[in-house]
């Protein structure tokens, strides 16, 4: 294990940034989000959350996917797809790592989605274990360490050092290029850390969240369930919990006219609370709002994991919990549906 | 249980029973003290689930919209500030006023969870509240906080404790105005230069994730369709693509709200990444004030708003833009 102090991390980034491109989580007008770092950029690695999560790095809110030029009657198509350069992603948490997994499973089954391929292989990611986790953070019901995320590199960080253990070779090759900058040390004071992290996991209020009804009972029963019509009372059909969600994996494709000879197609996030998800020529299959909030939440606790061994698509994150305006979210769903009532 | 509470769901419960209304709109416990959900209430047993407390910041009005249409009475419990979204609801048509019993209830200001996470208080496990005091209880231990501290914005700001409509009054305790001047925020704004000006707001939209939760929020914004949301007007966008779409999306809001808004806040409550909206909405009315003479949407159920009226003394709106012109 090796170590640097907390003052010469700007150093460490600087280094990181003069090699590749370092996207971390920077303040920008108050908020925390992941940002591409340039020496001298506020740095907001102790933020426990950042508003979107880190998917955004492979997986854009917007994106263009081919451009087509028009001449007359022919069309050319323009392949705009460019090798990526290797970059650094900085300060994974648990959760949003785990949500990789589950974005892969979606991303790079047959046939390859190569946009997000490409910058997946081309990125070194360095997690970041938690020390504070806060009340909406249940990651634990879903089988994640926070206290010991994986990824390439790891690292902890306390009120002196920043503690760093490469995992994988990609890891040992970005070790090589900051190595003179660490010292050696660490291990004991990263088990205490972790030990006192995951005690208060332990006692976190939704740490013993209970998954096993959507587990173990029908699909259609579950669908069928009239507790969706309360449960979605309130929802107000924004994007919210979907866009700050890093295993939201749904897209949309459209087109617009960027000039008079040629059209940009793009695909950008799309949302089931959205009232034109899914629109197809013949109309929409969910015309009501209940029907759209049930699918946010099968989707997530039934369908994916149907398809997927087991994986729910959830990694317990709490941005939904803490953002929704109305604070709707998965928990109430599942407690209301199948977990147990703590009062 | 605190009075106010008390009175409210006993009064909830008099009215379901008496089926005098056929359901309720009011706030349901969740599974904190901070994170209570509106929800509507058709039995009396479905009661033992309402809340009102100091997280209580969700304006309930335009959920009329939406229940209404399902048929029946019904009965809403209002805050000062939201008394005056309802008036603009009935005014524009998409709330039947005999349709709705207003009942509007005493509100000494709502607490914002994020600001008490931002002091540094995460884990929370339970928050009192003591008269101008906030207590909250952590994980990591408990922390004590002036209640102004950890207001929302917009009850920082809070416009007026009048109710400007009610059928009955629940008030207890005496709700004091606030003293903080509402257009401070939007003065610094314009003492800033032009330049000064566009890089803030540059800064604060390029956050924005196009969630839409301020539109779908708005009680001002009601449309069927959202020109945004409709395919067919060539302007439907899910994402902003760039710095002049994110721009756009909140110009043409923030005039389409103009003259209608009520400065309710609600906006500014919900957005993911703290983008004072707010400030785009007062500085309309801000303007609006000085052009056309003091207005304030919401006070009334009828009547127009002084964008879609005109009168003589109106300021010349050309000349308005380079001068101190007023009102006459
Ligand atoms: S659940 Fe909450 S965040 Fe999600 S769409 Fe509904 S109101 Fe918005
Ligand atoms: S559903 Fe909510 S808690 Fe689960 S991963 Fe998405 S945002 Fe996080
Ligand atoms: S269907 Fe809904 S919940 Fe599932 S990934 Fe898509 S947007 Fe997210
Ligand atoms: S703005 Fe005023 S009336 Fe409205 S919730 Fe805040 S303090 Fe209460
Ligand atoms: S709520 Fe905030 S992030 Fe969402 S669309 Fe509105 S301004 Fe953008």
């Amino acid at each position: 294990m090796l170590k640097i102090k907390v003052q010469d991390l700007n150093k460490l980034f600087d280094a990181i940034s003069e090699k590749e491109p370092l996207y971390m989580p920077l303040e920008k007008a108050g908020e925390a989000n992941y940002g591409l770092y340039k020496t001298g950029e506020k740095t907001a690695l102790d933020v426990l959350k950042t508003v979107k999560s880190a998917k955004d790095l492979f997986f854009p809110q917007s994106e263009t996917i081919v451009k087509f030029k028009t001449e007359g009657k022919n069309i050319t198509v323009e392949d705009i797809r460019e090798e990526v350069k290797p970059f650094v992603l900085f300060g994974v948490k648990a959760c949003d790592f785990k949500a990789f997994e589950v974005l892969d499973k979606v991303f790079l089954a047959d046939p390859v989605d190569t946009y997000y391929q490409a910058k997946r292989n081309a990125c070194t990611v360095v997690t970041f274990a938690c020390r504070r986790p806060e009340e909406s953070c249940f990651c634990k019901v879903f089988g994640i360490d926070a206290a010991n995320p994986v990824g390439d590199v790891t690292i902890w960080k306390d009120d002196e050092n920043l503690y760093w253990r490469e995992n994988t070779e990609k890891g040992s090759k970005l070790t090589e290029s900051v190595r003179y900058l660490f010292a050696e040390g660490g291990e004991k004071d990263v088990q205490n850390q972790q030990e006192e992290t995951r005690k208060i996991i332990e006692k976190l209020p939704f740490s013993s969240l209970d998954l096993s009804y959507f587990e173990n009972t029908e699909m259609m029963d579950i669908f069928n369930r009239p507790e969706w019509q309360k449960l979605s009372e309130a929802c107000l059909a924004c994007g919210t919990c979907t866009f700050v969600c890093p295993t939201c994996q749904c897209f949309d494709i459209r087109e617009f006219k960027a000039s008079n000879d040629q059209i940009i197609r793009y695909r950008c996030w799309d949302s089931c609370m959205y009232s034109d998800f899914t629109q197809m020529s013949h109309g929409n299959n969910r015309t009501t709002q209940m029907q759209r909030y049930r699918q946010r939440f099968m989707h997530k606790l039934v369908y994916y994991p149907e398809n997927n061994g087991g994986l729910f698509s959830c990694v317990g994150c709490g941005r939904c919990v803490n953002k929704c305006p109305q604070k709707l979210n998965i928990v109430k769903v599942v407690k209301t549906l199948g977990g147990k009532k703590d009062d | 249980m605190n009075k106010v509470e008390e009175l409210i769901v006993k009064r909830a419960r008099e009215l379901l029973s008496s089926k005098e209304v056929d359901k309720v709109i009011g706030w349901k416990k969740g599974e904190f003290y901070f994170d209570p959900s509106p929800a509507v209430f058709t039995s009396e047993e479905e009661l033992k689930d309402f809340v009102y407390n100091g997280f209580c910041g969700a304006n309930l009005s335009k959920y009329l919209v939406q229940e209404l249409k399902k048929g029946g009475k019904i009965a809403v419990f209002l805050k000062p500030c939201d008394t005056y979204s309802f008036n603009e609801l009935v005014k524009e048509h998409r709330v039947d006023k005999n349709a709705v019993k207003v009942i509007a209830i005493e509100c000494q200001g709502k607490l914002d969870i994020e600001k008490i996470k931002e002091k540094g208080v995460s884990a929370v496990t339970e928050t009192e509240e003591n008269g101008e005091e906030v207590i909250v209880s952590s994980l990591y231990g408990s922390a004590k906080f002036r209640k102004e501290e950890v207001l929302l914005e917009k009850c920082l700001t809070c416009k007026s404790k009048k109710f400007a409509v009610a059928d009955e009054t629940i008030v207890v305790n005496e709700m004091k105005e606030t003293a903080n001047d509402r257009f401070s925020g939007v003065e610094e704004l314009e003492r800033m230069s032009e330049e000064e000006r566009f890089a803030f707001w540059k800064g604060e939209l390029s956050k924005c994730i196009r969630c839409n939760a301020c539109r779908n929020v708005c009680p001002a914004c009601t449309c069927v369709k959202c020109v945004f949301d409709n395919n067919a007007s060539g302007m439907a966008t899910k994402a902003p693509a760039d710095t002049f779409e994110e721009q756009m999306f909140h110009i043409i809001r923030a005039y389409h709200v103009a003259g209608r808004c009520t400065d309710c806040g609600e906006c500014s409550r919900v957005c993911p990444q703290h983008i004072p909206l707010h400030l785009l909405n007062r500085k309309f009315i801000k303007d609006i004030n000085r052009l056309y003479g003091d207005f304030q949407a919401g006070e009334a159920d009828e009547g127009k708003n002084p964008l879609i009226e005109y009168t003589e003394k109106d300021a010349d709106p050309t000349a308005a833009v380079n001068g101190e012109v007023r009102h006459a």
